[in-house]
């Protein structure tokens, strides 16, 4: 069975290619993807995320489960509505998941994790709280709008009462907070987004999805598939999980590093298993490639280096730089000239620092 | 969706041959192929002088979702490709029936042309797979 979130017929009557991802019946484009992905690096696009999974935690000891539970430190999030990114690991320290996860008061915390893993994301998380006596509520009374791009700020928060426009203008990256839609609708605006560009993440109550989004078009705001919102995240250098990462490949290996916190002695889950790849060493990294040459890089495409093969994980034609680039992952070593095996041949590839586009730009040497 | 032209033949693969006046077949992708593509962002074109079939891919359209084999309608030789499509693959979304063709095939045997659908058919072809 086929689940639709509350906009399925606004995306159909804008004329939507729809898709099944993940079990859900979701729009890849509206016409032409390379377009959307434009429209959003200059000026502003949205996407329904309705089908991801929001959570929330309450209990007294909310904290302490969350210092358990994530590779990242909630310790970090000391202000009201601060928003962390963060990988929740197995015992093997293999990625189960990566979310977001929001402060939203001492005993509520907030977590928005990824449509195709819903389930035992939530099994997971219920199984852990127990100990910790936090009650594990999904929110899919939500609806989820992420609107993007240089413009898009300013096209929602003028959909705001004029009461919270000044706050909300003022909120920095990674924050969130409550705020009213014009006719008093009570939105949770956060400055987040998957798509490298500056924008918000806006939860609604369902049944005021539609008329949100269609006071977003009113505004100028370009309806994108998740065909945009794909080449739009791996320009941006962000991982996908189940394609860059999974329950078998641990947050060293897949350029998430930045994300695990080893503070002192917090026993997360994983972290054993994360101390011990460290002492041993890393097999395997994870890699930006780019290639000048025509063709386009795939998922599942074999890369040859001089330290042994490795894979493209996330490829694609980006819109922006006009030629393939890819997140692949390699052995760890000198690497020397790399080639991809596209088909029969093999075509010489550059390997670089990602994100690939920053600010609406190919960053430079890229 | 736009009208199927009324000279064409199809592969249930999606490729259009067309036979012109000088016994040459041109081919391409029906536009209903490149819908389901997406925008296409490279193609890969055949070698004039290379021989090709219903059998064997021997060019590729790969559009930023997916990369697909391209099929010779009839057996032949390539003696044209459309290299415009290096600079502009876009063509085939805009124009698939037109300017969007892809190479021409000297056929060893115009026959063949017979045993490929006729518009009606694959009109109808497309149709069920949309269901």
């Amino acid at each position: 069975m086929t689940a639709k979130t509350v906009l399925n017929e606004a995306h159909r009557a804008l004329g939507a290619r729809m898709v099944d991802f993940g079990g859900w019946d979701m729009p890849i484009n509206y016409g032409s993807q390379i377009e959307e992905h434009h429209a959003v690096r200059q000026d502003a696009g949205m996407f329904d995320v309705s089908h991801m999974t929001v959570v929330d935690l309450h209990g007294e000891r909310v904290r302490d489960f969350l210092h358990r539970l994530l590779a990242n430190s909630v310790d970090k999030l000391t202000e009201h509505g601060k928003a962390l990114y963060t990988c929740m690991l197995n015992e093997r320290g293999g990625v189960i998941d990566d979310l977001i996860v929001y402060y939203l008061g001492e005993h509520f915390f907030r977590v928005v994790v990824n449509a195709a893993t819903r389930e035992k994301d939530l099994e997971w998380i219920a199984r852990q709280a127990k100990a910790f006596d936090v009650e594990v509520r999904e929110r899919s009374d939500f609806a989820m709008i992420a609107v993007q791009g240089p413009s898009a700020r300013g096209k929602l928060i003028g959909l705001l009462a004029e009461v919270d426009r000044e706050r909300i203008e003022a909120m920095g990256k990674f924050h969130a907070a409550a705020a009213q839609a014009l006719h008093g609708v009570p939105l949770f605006v956060a400055r987040t987004g998957y798509t490298g560009e500056d924008g918000f993440e806006v939860m609604v109550p369902e049944e005021h999805a539609v008329e949100l989004w269609q006071a977003l078009v009113e505004a100028g705001v370009r309806p994108a598939g998740l065909g945009a919102r794909d080449t739009l995240r791996l320009e941006a250098g962000m991982n996908l999980y189940g394609q860059d990462m999974d329950e078998d490949v641990s947050p060293w290996e897949a350029g998430l590093g930045w994300t695990v916190a080893m503070d002192e002695e917090r026993d997360f889950i994983g972290r054993g298993a994360l101390e011990a790849q460290k002492e041993q060493g890393v097999k395997r990294r994870m890699v930006g490639l780019v290639l000048d040459e025509k063709g386009v890089l795939r998922h599942g495409q074999v890369v040859l280096t001089d330290a042994g093969e490795g894979e493209v994980l996330s490829g694609s034609f980006s819109p922006t730089l006009g030629k393939a680039i890819a997140l692949a992952r390699v052995p760890t070593g000198e690497l020397g000239d790399v080639r991809v095996a596209i088909r029969n041949r093999e075509l010489p590839v550059r390997v670089v620092k990602y994100p690939f586009v920053r600010d609406g730009k190919p960053r430079e040497g890229i | 969706m736009s009208e199927i032209p009324g000279d064409l033949k199809f592969l249930k693969s999606h490729e259009w041959a067309r036979l012109e006046d000088d016994g040459l077949v041109r081919v391409g992708i029906s536009d209903h192929a490149q819908s389901q593509l997406g925008d296409l962002v490279y193609v890969e074109l055949p070698e004039i002088g290379s021989r090709v079939g219903p059998d064997n891919g021997c060019a590729v359209v790969e559009s930023v979702k997916a990369a697909s084999d391209v099929y010779s309608p009839v057996n032949g030789e390539v003696v044209a490709v459309n290299e415009a499509l290096d600079d502009s693959p876009e063509s085939i979304n805009e124009d698939a029936f037109g300017e969007g063709w892809i190479f021409v095939v000297r056929p060893d045997d115009k026959s063949e042309l017979d045993e490929l659908l006729d518009p009606e058919a694959y009109a109808e072809l497309i149709e069920d797979e949309d269901h």
